[in-house]
C-alpha cells in the first residue's frame, strides 16, 4: 500500500467516467416494468467497479455513494425489490453527483455537499423502503443452506442488517486499519484480536457477503478470509453462540484440512474459501462474466490526440511525396519502365489505403454526441411538463473527432430549443389532434462529402408572421414577400428570440447566432425547414473532416487554384448570347432559365488571364448558403484530394482564400474561399440578380 | 595579457547581448547584418505561388518541407538593387516568434562577431530602413554593416505579415 497511487488517478477517472456514461445509457434504456436482468447486472457492475476503484484511491465520498447505490441495485437485481421509475430517477441523480464528486477530486472543483447528502438519503430510504416480504433470506446470497440449523438461520433484522464475523489471516496492522475503514463504510464494525494476533471484525451491515469479500480482496487474498454470518436479530444468542462456536473456529484455524468438510460446520458458516456452495457458484459465474467484459474493453487503446494528428500529417506528406513520384514517372516511357510503373501504381494504391485507415482513426461515431441527449431531453421535458419521445437515427455515422467535439454545443442548443419551443404542451397537442407525446428526432447521415445532422420535432412549427414582426421590431431589413427559407434564417440573427417568456431553458435570444457562427466556423451550413402545425427541422451540414478536402483545380492565367468540390455544382462553357451585361453591375449568365451573377476570378485576384470572354473560358457554377453564382476561369485542371494547410500559421488571412495545399510537384496552391468570394461579389454587385 | 582581454571581452559580450553574431547580407550596394539566432536556414530562390492583392514585396508563399511560408523581397520593399531571380538569388529563412518567413536578398556573405564597442548608434538618416528598425551600425575595419532589428521589422504593420498588427 506504499505505492504512490496518484499516478493511477487519471486511469481511474477515465474509467469511472466511461462507466458512468455506460450506466446512464443503460438506465435510460431500461424498461421499468420488465427490466432486463443483464442490464441490471451491467449497471450494478458499473457501480461496483467505480466503488472498488474509489476505495483503492481513498475517495471515501465516492465510495459512500456508490456503495449505497450498489446495495440498492443489488436488491433489485436479485429480485428482492421491484424497480420503480423513482429508482431510475434516483440512479440518474446519483450519476450526476458522482460525476461532480469525481470532478471535485480531479480538478478540485467545488462539490455541492447537500446534493450528495440528499442523494445518499434517497438511496438509503429506497433501499430500506420496500423490502420484498416473501424472501428475506437470500440477501446474503452465499449462506450455505445444507448446514443451516433452524435457530441460526441468518435473518435480516428490522433494517435488513446482517451480522458478519470476518476473520482475517495474519496481515500488517496498517492493512487491518485500512480494511476496518473500508468495511466501516458498509455498516457498524467492531474489532477483536485473537490469541494468535490475528484480527476479527464484527460487522453489522445490509451488504451481501460477496461485497465484503470484494472489499477485502483489495488488501488480501479472499481465500485466506473466513466470513461467517449471523443475524443481529438473534444477537443475544449470537453472542453466546459465538462464544460456544469459537473453539470450533479455532479448530478450523489450526487444522485447515477440516474446513473442507462442510458437514462439521456447527454454525451457519459460509466461507469464502468454499466456492462449492451453489449460491457461491452463481457469484463466481458473475465474476467470470466481469472478466470477459473487461477483456472486451482492453481491445481499444488510449492514444493522445497529438500523436494521431502527427500521424495524419505524416501520411499527408507521404501522399504528397507519392504524388510527386507519380508525376515524375509519368514522363517515362511505359514500355521501357513497365516494372517501375507497376510498382508506382501499387504504391499509389497502398498510400491511399493507408491514408484512409489513418483518417479513420480520427473518425468517431455520432453516438458520442447523441448519447448525451436522451438524458437532457428527459430532464428538460420533465421540467417543462411536456411529453417528449426522443429518437436518434444514424448514431453510427462517423465524423472527425475535432468536429464532433465542436458540434456538441450547437447541437445541445438546438435540441433544447426544440424541446422548449418546438414541442407543444400535451393539452395543446391534443387540441391540435396530435398525440400528447411529442417526437424529437436527431439524425445523422452522410450526403456526399458532408455529414448532415438534423434536429426535427413534430411541434407547432415556426410562426412566419411572428418572426417577421419581431424582425421589423429589431430593425432588420425584411419584406412580406420573403421566401420561407429566408424568413426562417432570421432566427439566427443576433439577439433574436420570439419566445414570449424568458425561461432558464431558452428564450434569451443568445445562442442561435452563436450556433450559426460555430457551424460556419466548422465549414458547415444550417438550413431550416418548417411547416406550421407539423414541425420544424433544422439541418446542419458539415464537411466530414477538416484536414482533407476534395478539390477541383482550376487555372486562371498561370495560376492554379483549388475549389472545394462541395460547392461545385457543374461547369460549362456558355454561349456568348447567354451572357448579359447589366449596367454598372457586372455580368449575369443564363443557365437553365436562371440568371446567375458572374464572378470573374481574374478580376478579383488581378491576374492576367488567357481569356476575358466567358464564352471562351469555363464557368464553374457554385452554390453556397443557398445562392448560386458562376465563377469564370480559364480552364479546369482536374480533381484531386488535397491536404489542407493553414496559411495563417506563418502568414495572415488572405481575402478570398481559405487555405493552401501542396501540389504533387511540391508547389503551393491556394484554396478558394467560395462563400467569401460569393459574398464579396454580391457586395460588388450590391444585389443578387434574379429574374 | 592579450588572452585575458579576450576572455573578458567574450564574457562581456555574452552578458550584454545574447546575440552579437550577425549574418551579413547585401541589398543593392549596402551591406546589412541581422541576428544569426533568428536565421533558420538559407536557401536558393524557388518559384512562389503569388497571393492575389498582396503588396508587391510579398512575393507569395512556398512549401518549406510541408509548411507554407510567405516570402518577402527586401529589394522591392526598400527599393534597393534590381529584383532579379536566378540561381544566385538567396532566401534567408527566418524564425521569428514561432513564425517562419522567407526573405529574399541579393547575397549573403558571412557571419561576423561584433563586440558592443563595434556597434555605433545609427544616425537619424541614411539607410533605407527606418531607424526604428535598426540596432545600429557595426564596423569591422573598413566594412560597415547596417544592423537590422529583424524581429521588430518583420512583425511591423508596415510588412503586413502578421494579422493582428496588419488588421
Amino acid at each position: 500500500m506504499t505505492i504512490d497511487m496518484s499516478q493511477f488517478y487519471q486511469v481511474f477517472f477515465d474509467e469511472a467516467y466511461e462507466l458512468l456514461a455506460e450506466k446512464e445509457k443503460l438506465l435510460l434504456a431500461l424498461d421499468v416494468s420488465a427490466p432486463d436482468s443483464e442490464d441490471l447486472n451491467a449497471i450494478f457492475r458499473a457501480a461496483h467497479s467505480i466503488k472498488g476503484g474509489a476505495a483503492t484511491f481513498g475517495f471515501t465520498d465516492i465510495t459512500n455513494v456508490t456503495h449505497m447505490l450498489e446495495s440498492l441495485l443489488d436488491r433489485i437485481r436479485k429480485g428482492e425489490m421491484a424497480l420503480t421509475p423513482e429508482h431510475v430517477d434516483t440512479f440518474l441523480i446519483s450519476k450526476d453527483v458522482l460525476t461532480m464528486l469525481m470532478e471535485g477530486h480531479q480538478h478540485g472543483s467545488s462539490v455541492d455537499q447537500p446534493a450528495v447528502d440528499n442523494v445518499c438519503q434517497k438511496l438509503k430510504a429506497l433501499s430500506l423502503g420496500e423490502p420484498v416480504d416473501t424472501v428475506p433470506a437470500p440477501a446474503s446470497g452465499s449462506v450455505s443452506s445444507g448446514s443451516a440449523a433452524a435457530t441460526a438461520e441468518p435473518l435480516a433484522d428490522a433494517e435488513g442488517n446482517f451480522d458478519f464475523r470476518i476473520e482475517l489471516p495474519e496481515v500488517p496492522q496498517k492493512d487491518v486499519d485500512a480494511l476496518a475503514g473500508e468495511l466501516g463504510l458498509l455498516g457498524t464494525i467492531t474489532q477483536e484480536v485473537l490469541a494468535d494476533q490475528r484480527v476479527v471484525f464484527h460487522l453489522s451491515t445490509s451488504e451481501g457477503e460477496d461485497n465484503i469479500v470484494a472489499i477485502c480482496s483489495f488488501v488480501l487474498d479472499p481465500d485466506d478470509l473466513k466470513i461467517t454470518c449471523a443475524s443481529t436479530q438473534v444477537a443475544a444468542q449470537a453472542d453466546r453462540a459465538e462464544e460456544s462456536s469459537d473453539p470450533g473456529y479455532e479448530i478450523f484455524d489450526e487444522t485447515p484440512a477440516v474446513a473442507a468438510t462442510p458437514a462439521s460446520v456447527p454454525a451457519p458458516v459460509a466461507q469464502a474459501a468454499q466456492p462449492a456452495a451453489p449460491a457461491e457458484g452463481k457469484n463466481m459465474g458473475r465474476r467470470t462474466s466481469d472478466k470477459e467484459g473487461s477483456g472486451q474493453e482492453s481491445s481499444s487503446i488510449r492514444v493522445g490526440v497529438e500523436k494521431v494528428d502527427q500521424l495524419i500529417n505524416l501520411v499527408g506528406e507521404l501522399v504528397i511525396t507519392q504524388a510527386m513520384i507519380e508525376q515524375r514517372i509519368g514522363a517515362l516511357d511505359p514500355l521501357m519502365h513497365e516494372r517501375l510503373l507497376n510498382s508506382a501504381s501499387q504504391l499509389a494504391r497502398n498510400t491511399r489505403d493507408l491514408q484512409e485507415a489513418v483518417m479513420s482513426i480520427r473518425m468517431m461515431p455520432m453516438d458520442y454526441v447523441f448519447s448525451r441527449f436522451p438524458r437532457m431531453v428527459r430532464d428538460l421535458a420533465g421540467k417543462l411538463d411536456k411529453k417528449v419521445e426522443f429518437i436518434t437515427k444514424g448514431a453510427a455515422t462517423e465524423l472527425d473527432k475535432g468536429l464532433i467535439e465542436r458540434i456538441v454545443d450547437p447541437l445541445t442548443h438546438l435540441v433544447r430549443n426544440s424541446v422548449d419551443h418546438g414541442v407543444e404542451m400535451p393539452d395543446k397537442r391534443r387540441a391540435a389532434g396530435k398525440s400528447e407525446t411529442g417526437k424529437l428526432t436527431l439524425s445523422a447521415a452522410h450526403q456526399g462529402g458532408n455529414i448532415v445532422i438534423e434536429v426535427s420535432d413534430d411541434g407547432g412549427g415556426l410562426n412566419r408572421e411572428r418572426i417577421l414582426a419581431k424582425a421589423r421590431q429589431q430593425g432588420l431589413a425584411v419584406s412580406d414577400s420573403m421566401p420561407d427559407g429566408e424568413v426562417w434564417l432570421l432566427i439566427f440573427a443576433p439577439g433574436f428570440s420570439t419566445a414570449d417568456v424568458v425561461t432558464d431553458v431558452s428564450g434569451r435570444g443568445v445562442g442561435m447566432d452563436v450556433v450559426k457562427r460555430n457551424i460556419a466556423a466548422m465549414g458547415g451550413s444550417v438550413e431550416i425547414r418548417s411547416t406550421p402545425g407539423s414541425g420544424t427541422t433544422i439541418a446542419i451540414s458539415l464537411p466530414l473532416t477538416l484536414a482533407i478536402l476534395d478539390g477541383m483545380s482550376v487555372k486562371v492565367g498561370d495560376e492554379v487554384y483549388i475549389l472545394p468540390l462541395g460547392y461545385v455544382i457543374e461547369s460549362l462553357q456558355p454561349a456568348a448570347s447567354d451572357v448579359k451585361e447589366i449596367a454598372g453591375q457586372g455580368k449575369v449568365v443564363k443557365v437553365r432559365e436562371e440568371y446567375l451573377p458572374l464572378i470573374p476570378l481574374y478580376q478579383i485576384f488581378a491576374i492576367e488571364p488567357r481569356c476575358t470572354e466567358p464564352s471562351q473560358g469555363i464557368l464553374v457554377i457554385l452554390e453556397s448558403e443557398g445562392k448560386k453564382a458562376a465563377l469564370l476561369v480559364d480552364s479546369l485542371v482536374g480533381q484531386q484530394q488535397v491536404v489542407v494547410k493553414n496559411l495563417e500559421s506563418n502568414f495572415r488571412k488572405v481575402a478570398g482564400i481559405s487555405g493552401a495545399t501542396i501540389l504533387g510537384d511540391g508547389g503551393v496552391s491556394l484554396i478558394l474561399d467560395v462563400a467569401a468570394l460569393m459574398r464579396s461579389s454580391r457586395q460588388l454587385n450590391s444585389d443578387p440578380v434574379f429574374f | 595579457m592579450s588572452y585575458t582581454t579576450q576572455t573578458q571581452n567574450s564574457l562581456l559580450d555574452s552578458e550584454e547581448s545574447a546575440g552579437n553574431e550577425f549574418l551579413a547580407f547585401t541589398l543593392g550596394k549596402e551591406e546589412y547584418g541581422l541576428d544569426i539566432l533568428r536565421v533558420q536556414e538559407i536557401r536558393g530562390y524557388e518559384p512562389v505561388t503569388r497571393i492575389a492583392n498582396a503588396p508587391a514585396f510579398i512575393k507569395g508563399v512556398v512549401n518549406l518541407r510541408g509548411t507554407i511560408i510567405p516570402v518577402v523581397d527586401m529589394r522591392i520593399k526598400f527599393n534597393l538593387g534590381e529584383p532579379s531571380y536566378d540561381q544566385f538569388t538567396v532566401v534567408i529563412i527566418l524564425n521569428i516568434a514561432g513564425r517562419v518567413v522567407g526573405m529574399v536578398v541579393d547575397s549573403v556573405s558571412d557571419v561576423t562577431t561584433l563586440s558592443p564597442e563595434q556597434v555605433k548608434p545609427a544616425p537619424e538618416i541614411g539607410a533605407a530602413f527606418d531607424t526604428e528598425y535598426l540596432i545600429g551600425l557595426g564596423t569591422i575595419g573598413e566594412r560597415m554593416l547596417i544592423l537590422v532589428d529583424i524581429d521588430k521589422l518583420m512583425s511591423s504593420a508596415e510588412m503586413g505579415l502578421i494579422e493582428k498588427i496588419a488588421a
